[in-house]
């Protein structure tokens, strides 16, 4: 069996006495739509923050495309491929969207070994990150221009910019309409199909379940579930973890 | 516009500056037109931490005074001529910046600037204590009468600040249009969304208050020669603190030309009420400048003219 892009090994972190995350396991194959879902408060925001190295995990390990990622810095993750889009969207608030772009393949591709893009193979990225996202238009607007859909659709174009092996895509509906939501889910399945591994964090289970191909369910720090998505959320115990006893 | 261009532009206007202060045939601009171009180079240095990266510093005249106390060594240990005491007030004041830096890595916001503030103290303390240099009594610099080409003195040291002013101008401007400039401006917006598109937000910070800090050193290495008698009260002046902070923010934060819209205007009128009311109303009006910026123009005449030229595009 191939050996899994992602590899997370008894992951576990702690806030003071508050246990966020307890000894999780997970493993993601390549071009894998996973799913993953918890009720708040649960730890998954956390995994993705251990995941990426914007916290530090105090026992477990990860594995990213083979490589032990622990002791890495995030820049240098995303610069193996691993990116992620936040919950609440953090642009680059005084840079243009192209330039917002512009930043990852600067610094993430760029700093990749071989040859590095010239001037005209950025631009040529950017507007082609911008048509794939559908804001061709807003090239040279500023963040605060944008729409809450547009912004989220920033979110992931620049998550794509680092040309990502794997994508975390924390919540990246939150507050939208349901069309809206389609519109998203529909991108990302695109991007999957130009075989990036997704994992989507998210609340919308219209949106998990349209897009997931395996769910992943986390409750107290722990993971309860995983599986395909319709055993999953049939499970006993994320029905009583959603719904009460 | 080239950088190449852009640089030759500056030489050009350099040019035009001397020779019409020289047509004054008045030393008082030159004395006065020093200071200007003093706090052009400050400014400049100040934005490209401050500004650029969105780090206050609040302890400009701790590299400054580097600076000066760098041309106060070197004039007692072995004299040399003040292009190259330039060179190493910015290698001092540069490895400052780095240790500055590599020390308050994780701060951000008022604690980074406190932490500014008290390196101005703590090296302030030890020039106070370092008797070699001048300690509490400070130290004379007598400068020559003239030099070879230029003549007068002062206009030497005019023609040095001036250069030195282009170098700055062209240094931050060349930033700003590069890579290292998207990499500042992210940390400036987002250090956490800079470190997920792959900024090393660390080593550009370190860049950053390196960089600084030699500018500001460089800034400080011809002032001995220039006031003639240096003590620490006014080499760690309050001055330099609150005008390095106040001059970007007039001019605006975002581009080379905030800073030197701000120092040219602000040096200017404080030099023009020195001579007319009163030198300690100086700071009196940096003072109500920045306050009534903050209100009318948080973003600097910089950002209040682009936004009317936004709103007229509109």
């Amino acid at each position: 069996m191939a050996e899994p892009l992602l590899q997370v090994a008894g992951l576990s972190k702690r806030f003071g006495g508050f246990v966020a995350l307890d000894g999780i396991d997970l493993a993601v194959a390549e071009g894998e739509r996973v799913g993953l879902i918890g009720p708040n408060g649960s730890g998954k925001s956390t995994l993705v923050n251990c995941i990426c190295g914007t916290l530090v995990n105090e026992t477990g390990t990860v594995h990213f495309n083979g490589e032990a990622v622990d002791g890495l810095l995030t820049h240098e993750r995303t610069r193996r491929g691993l990116a992620r889009s936040f919950q609440l969207p953090r642009p680059f608030a005084t840079l243009t969207v192209a330039d917002n772009l512009r930043v990852p393949l600067l610094y993430t591709v760029n700093a990749r070994p071989g040859p590095s893009l010239s001037a005209a193979d950025i631009d040529a990225r950017c507007a082609e990150l911008l048509r794939l996202v559908v804001l061709e238009g807003k090239a040279g607007k500023y963040p605060r221009d944008l729409t809450q859909v547009e912004m989220r659709k920033l979110e992931l174009a620049r998550a794509m910019a680092a040309e990502p092996k794997l994508l975390l895509a924390d919540e990246a509906m939150a507050g939208l309409s349901q069309s809206e939501v389609d519109d998203i889910v529909g991108l990302l399945i695109r991007l999957n199909e130009r075989g990036i591994t997704i994992i989507l964090i998210e609340h919308i289970m219209r949106a998990v379940m349209k897009f997931s191909q395996r769910l992943v369910v986390l409750v107290s720090g722990k993971k309860i579930a995983d599986g395909k998505p319709d055993a999953v959320i049939r499970d006993p115990e994320v029905e009583k973890a959603y719904l009460g006893q | 516009m080239r950088s190449w261009v852009f640089f030759l532009v500056c030489v050009a206007v350099g040019a035009v500056v001397f020779a019409g202060a020289r047509l004054v045939q008045n030393d008082y601009v030159f004395f006065a037109g020093y200071v200007v171009l003093q706090f052009i180079v400050l400014a400049t240095a100040w934005n490209i931490l401050g500004g650029y990266t969105g780090y206050v510093n609040f302890g400009s005249a701790a590299f400054f005074a580097a600076g000066a106390y760098t041309s106060v060594f070197f004039h007692k240990f072995y004299p040399l001529p003040i292009p190259v005491l330039i060179v190493l007030g910015a290698i001092v004041s540069g490895l400052i910046g780095l240790g500055m830096g590599y020390l308050t890595l994780r701060l951000r916001g008022a604690f980074f600037a406190i932490a500014t503030l008290a390196l101005a103290v703590v090296l302030q303390t030890l020039i106070v204590n370092w008797n070699y240099v001048g300690g509490a009594r400070g130290a004379y610099v007598i400068r020559p009468e003239s030099v070879p080409l230029i003549g007068n003195y002062i206009n030497y040291l005019f023609v040095i600040m001036l250069a030195l002013a282009i170098i700055a101008i062209n240094v931050a401007r060349a930033i700003e249009r590069s890579q290292l400039g998207y990499g500042f401006a992210t940390i400036r917006d987002d250090e956490l969304a800079a470190e997920a598109s792959g900024v090393p937000t660390l080593k550009l910070k370190l860049v950053a208050t390196t960089l600084s800090g030699a500018l500001m050193g460089m800034a400080g290495a011809p002032f001995p020669y220039y006031i003639g008698y240096l003590q620490p009260a006014s080499a760690f002046a309050l001055d330099y603190a609150v005008n390095s902070i106040a001059m970007p923010m007039i001019g605006g934060t975002t581009s080379w030309i905030g800073p030197l819209i701000g120092a040219i205007l602000v040096a200017t009128l404080q030099q023009w009420a020195t001579v007319s009311i009163s030198s300690e109303l100086s700071l009196l009006i940096v003072g109500l400048l920045l306050v009534g910026f903050v209100i009318i123009a948080p973003n600097g005449i910089v950002g209040l003219v682009q936004d009317r030229l936004r709103g007229r595009t509109k």
